[in-house]
């Protein structure tokens, strides 16, 4: 399947991706309430269904920036109301680890966030996404395929290991073989 | 990657009239789907959830031999059942269904058609990508419990557990007062008709202690839950009373010989207007008729040094009991109803009403215990100083309509002024001025009544009180309570009116009671904006949660009148009658299970589930998710370091497809 072709980063066009993953029970639902309420906010999120935030592996996050997210968005419902009793506080805790990783691989704290969102929140939503959208904007393009695929020509023949794929890969392919 | 034999795929994007087909290029999506790999047949239809849509999918599988559907249209909350049940229709499994949402998380908040027809199609793509390697799966059913629990035993309470204890389920009746009625036993008369609110409620109250199907507990309250649809265990408090409900006879003896020789206690049912004893009954119509002994009055439970008269009244019935103590009870039932009702917002947070200031300045409330036959003057409306008011003022929405206190308007208060306007009248001969904002009379009879209303001779003044001063710096010298000056903009004349009282009734909101947060908690559902408790859908669910098996009734979801609350106990009750009588429900298959094979004792998953559905099989040497117990939500699957856990429905892999799909540059 070829449908994958990296962002060039500057085209003029270029307008900042998130992909979100959300919780079924909040923050989705908070989502599907600014539908419903008509509230018009900014187009760049690609929503992930999830039931609960806790299911919500780092792998997910590290893939979507794999390939070619400018941001990633967690939702989950507030502390202390998630319909599962607690799995937002893992995601709380996986939240934290990854942002310093995030950060050692020079990934800018922007682009990786965490907002509890109730169902009934739908103007969060907004004011998050927009929000979000407008630091990106400022930020510029991540384009880590495109950097990757700079410093795999830089590796040169020695590049065979795909070094920049890193852990998000590896991963990634070890469960796609399963 | 997986393969499930040849994949073919049916993409339909839905219209929605001009929902969707207004801002997005369905044509163009439509064409793009049909291009991916896996896609046999790609459609678009006006409304893919009506009768026609559907049966475009049940014939497409026939004929094509599609084997997987993905439906762009709304959001799978709305609309993932109807597409699910017409794959199964056609012969297929449910579980072989994507939905794509383009319309709540798409064309409705997005005006860029352009890019919104771009992102539409990756989101499609993500679906596709996903559908592909989705498995057949099998619902899993859960036995209904057919006994029910319902919380608060005001009209909602009362109605719903009647409705079900008379369709033979056990119902079990916990009310946190020491009576049931709630707040509709303080209201003298109900809007629009004017008859007598206990006239209508006590013999619904009676019938409830009577009805052998129904376990009733007042002065009890829900110390925990724990379970899930079907099978709930509750455990419930039962506040000593000090009087055995089992032996009293209700006689009220021990009322009378109570050493307190006069009451002195405010009297809560009566809005502290009138005292009461230590020993005490809420009012005379109570359900249980059963005396409660407030233990921070009673000399013998404060300090011990009381004759116990009252024991000595109840005689050899014995019912008063000093040694009571608080009592936990577990229950099991399959469905709650939650009935909590509402509070009334406190005035005195909006200082220049002067509540609590001014003698003469009374909630509605209060009110409807003044104009109550039964109330503290014997439904006389008279002021503290024992004269009948001659002019006096109505202020609607007070904390209501209002950014700095409640947005929301309360929906009762506009009739329930007018219905006071009508009864001081009538009972005093006075002036009568209503302070409104707007007048909001919809419903049945309720126009009218507005209408009624206004030829009476009461005044209406359309405009928000500013301020309420006294009208005098010097209180009278003859022991009067002084008159107070009402100022408030009479839009409809544009001029500020000051106009001076006896007497001021506030006309309050209803807000959610103080303690809805940990009710909500406790059963696990969402409030709305607010703090009133959330339905799963405001149109189309408005009386179940998102915890399945939990539902609500009356004014703890929102304000409303007691015909509305009535109305909504009765769909409450009835939505858990057809859970009980259908007797099984039929889970979401998406729980989590071990792959033997890969799994290496590490037990990191274990502490990570919140049900306890996973254990550790030392045999093995293997984590052991019991599946029975599991709730789908997917924690331990991303905790686990060697992806050995897996969920159904939400697999890491189909989780991945979805955010190449979303990336990959159409």
């Amino acid at each position: 399947m070829n449908m994958q072709q990296p962002n060039s980063g500057e085209d003029a066009a270029w307008r900042p991706r998130i992909v979100a993953f959300f919780c079924n029970w909040c923050t989705y639902t908070a989502a599907d309430l600014a539908g419903v309420s008509r509230m018009k906010y900014a187009p760049n999120t690609r929503i992930v269904r999830v039931m609960c935030s806790g299911r919500i592996d780092p792998q997910f996050v590290l893939d979507a920036f794999r390939h070619g997210a400018d941001g990633v968005l967690i939702g989950g419902c507030h502390p202390g109301d998630c319909h599962y009793s607690e799995g937002n506080y893992k995601a709380l805790r996986r939240y934290h680890l990854l942002r310093r990783l995030l950060a050692d691989m020079g990934v800018a704290e922007q682009r990786f966030r965490l907002e509890w969102i109730s169902a009934s929140e739908g103007d969060k939503v907004k004011s998050v996404i927009d929000q979000m959208v407008a630091q990106l904007q400022e930020l510029g393009p991540l384009d880590l395929p495109g950097r990757r695929a700079d410093w795999d020509a830089e590796l040169g023949e020695n590049g065979e290991d795909d070094l920049t794929a890193g852990i998000a890969a590896e991963a990634a392919e070890e469960v796609s073989h399963v | 990657m997986k393969q499930n034999g040849d994949v073919r795929i049916g993409f339909y994007i839905c219209h929605c009239g001009t929902n969707i087909a207004g801002v997005i290029d369905v044509d163009r999506v439509r064409d793009y789907a049909a291009s991916l790999p896996g896609v046999a047949v790609a459609r678009d239809y006006k409304y893919m959830c009506s009768d026609p849509g559907q049966d475009l999918l049940r014939q497409d599988i026939a004929e094509h031999g599609l084997n997987r559907i993905v439906v762009a249209s709304c959001s799978p909350l709305l609309h993932e059942k109807t597409f699910r049940g017409a794959a199964e229709d056609g012969g297929l499994n449910p579980y072989f269904v994507q939905m794509v949402n383009i319309r709540e998380h798409g064309s409705w908040v997005h005006e860029d058609g352009e890019y919104m027809t771009g992102k539409a199609m990756d989101m499609s793509r993500a679906a596709i990508l996903r559908v592909q390697v989705h498995e057949a799966l099998e619902r899993k059913r859960v036995p209904i419990n057919p006994a029910v629990l319902v919380v608060g035993g005001g009209i909602a309470g009362i109605h719903a557990a009647l409705t079900m204890a008379d369709a033979g389920k056990h119902v079990y009746l916990v009310e946190r007062e020491a009576t049931i009625g709630g707040h509709m036993a303080q209201f003298d008369k109900t809007f629009p008709t004017l008859d007598c609110a206990a006239c209508i409620l006590t013999p619904k109250m009676t019938a409830v202690k009577a009805h052998p199907n129904i376990t009733l507990w007042t002065y009890s309250e829900i110390d925990k839950t724990e379970g899930f649809i079907g099978n709930y265990t509750v455990t419930v408090k039962r506040k000593p009373r000090y009087v055995r409900e089992d032996l009293c006879v209700g006689c009220m003896e021990c009322i009378e010989a109570c050493v307190y020789k006069s009451a002195k206690i405010p009297d809560a049912f009566n809005m502290g207007l009138s005292k009461r004893k230590p020993v005490y009954i809420p009012f005379p119509q109570a359900v249980p008729p059963v005396p409660v002994l407030d233990p921070e009055n009673c000399l013998h439970l404060k300090n011990g040094t009381c004759k116990d008269f009252c024991v000595e009244a109840c005689g050899d019935r014995d019912a008063i009991d000093f040694t009571q103590e608080a009592e936990y009870i577990d229950i099991d039932v399959g469905t709650i109803v939650l009935a909590t009702g509402f509070d009334t917002f406190d005035p005195a947070r909006i200082p220049y009403y002067g509540y609590g200031k001014y003698p003469n300045v009374y909630t509605s409330l209060e009110l409807e215990r003044l104009v109550n036959a039964s109330g503290p003057t014997g439904g006389d409306v008279r002021l503290p100083d024992g004269r009948i008011p001659e002019r006096v003022a109505i202020v609607h929405c007070v904390g209501s309509r209002d950014e700095h206190y409640q947005r929301w308007c309360s929906r009762v208060c506009c009739m329930y002024s007018l219905k006071l306007a009508h009864l001081v009248k009538e009972k005093t001969g006075g002036e009568v001025y209503n302070f409104y904002i707007d007048m909001r009379a919809p419903g049945k009879s309720m126009e009218e009544f507005y209408n009624r209303v206004s030829t009476e001779g009461v005044h209406l003044v359309r405009g928000r009180v500013a301020d309420i001063a006294p009208e005098s710096l010097e209180p009278p010298s003859n022991g009067r309570i002084g008159r107070v000056v009402v100022q408030a903009e009479d839009t409809l004349i544009g001029r500020i009116r000051k106009i001076p009282v006896d007497m001021v009734i506030l006309s309050v909101g209803m807000q959610p009671q103080e303690d809805a947060e940990n009710i909500r908690r406790m059963f696990n559902i969402s409030c709305s904006t607010g703090g009133f408790f959330l339905e799963r859908h405001p149109k189309l669910a408005p009386v179940s949660t998102f915890t399945d098996g939990v539902f609500l009734a009356g004014t703890c979801q929102g304000p409303k009148d007691i015909p509305d609350t009535v109305a909504q106990a009765g769909a409450a009750a009835s939505e858990a009658l057809a859970l009980i009588d259908r007797g099984y429900y039929e889970l979401e298959p998406n729980t989590a299970y071990v792959l033997e094979e890969q799994c290496s004792g590490c037990k990191s998953c274990i502490q990570q589930c919140p049900y306890t559905a996973i254990s550790f099989d030392a045999e093995k040497s293997k984590a052991s998710i019991n599946e029975a117990l599991c709730k789908g939500c997917g924690t331990c699957v991303a905790s686990c370091p060697s992806a050995s856990i897996r969920q159904h429905l939400f697999e890491d892999e189909e989780i991945f497809r979805e955010i190449h799909g979303l990336l990959a540059y159409a």
